[in-house]
């Protein structure tokens, strides 16, 4: 049987990579994928949590379907976003999208 | 070492070594390729929770309509990655360090709390967790508000996509 602790770090590695990902790259679409990256992890913890606690109680389980919809929202904004600034700029770089930076 | 651990080192190694992939490659269309990897791996790691709804949903809203977004938005967006330009930024070691000390903090933290190595309960013969999740995301006793909210929420965000890709010219 699996403890509970390798599903956490798995969870806490895999948040960290993410993490890395959203400090580190210059591109905003590179950006955004570290920030799906950092959200699967917070759904691996929640259905974890839910299995190894009370089975009978869905909280866990719905929690991460709320998720879910939550990051679908998020990455179509973004990503709209994003296009949105090429077309204007002609750049997705965040350094240099720096209009309200003084 | 029970076949099950097994199982779930080789789809952890696979799923971060991909996730590794996503953050580094230098090509935005091979990074998203490898995102679907780490998705498809944290649809195994659902399905070895015994969360079969929460897998399929992965792999359908996740692979099937975020991933392809993705690869959507690299492709529109293409012209300036040409691969001679650095793809991180200057300060990326300041970002490995804060990764490094961040994952080390999860941990020592995690470490120190009772229920960190428990072992979970085999689950009641006759429970159906999928019928349980569809009675309970319907019913006014238990989480029908959020589930409403969450489609107000689709709702809004699908308009204010069109609206800010919109092209007014």
């Amino acid at each position: 049987m699996i403890p509970l602790s390798w599903y956490l770090i798995l969870a806490a590695a895999l948040f960290v990579i993410g993490l890395f990902g959203v400090l580190v790259r210059r591109n905003a679409v590179a950006i955004l994928l570290g920030v799906e990256l950092m959200l699967n992890p917070v759904n691996i913890n929640l259905v974890s949590f839910w299995r190894y606690g009370d089975v009978s109680s869905m909280a866990g389980q719905v929690f991460a379907v709320i998720v879910f919809a939550v990051a679908a929202a998020e990455v179509s904004v973004g990503l709209a976003l994003v296009i949105s600034v090429y077309r204007r700029r002609n750049t997705v770089v965040a350094d240099e999208l720096d209009l309200m930076k003084w | 070492m029970t076949g099950e651990q097994i199982i779930f080192l080789i789809v952890a190694l696979f799923t971060l070594g991909s996730a590794l992939m996503v953050v580094t490659t230098r090509n935005l269309i091979h990074a998203a390729l490898w995102l679907v990897a780490t998705l498809f791996g944290v649809a195994v790691i659902y399905a070895m929770l015994n969360a079969g709804f929460m897998a399929v949903v992965q792999v359908v809203v996740y692979i099937g309509a975020i991933a392809i977004l993705f690869i959507f938005a690299v492709m529109l967006t293409r012209k300036d990655l040409r691969d001679n330009t650095p793809q991180t930024n200057k300060n990326w070691w300041a970002g490995a360090l804060v990764a490094v000390l961040t994952f080390g903090g999860l941990v020592f933290t995690l470490q120190g709390w009772s229920g960190f190595s428990k072992t979970a309960a085999a689950v009641p013969s006759g429970f159906d967790a999928i019928s349980q999740l569809g009675e309970q995301l319907t019913s006014p006793a238990a989480y029908v508000l959020p589930f409403e909210v969450a489609s107000v929420l689709l709702l809004a965000a699908l308009v204010g996509a069109v609206y800010v890709a919109f092209n007014k010219k």
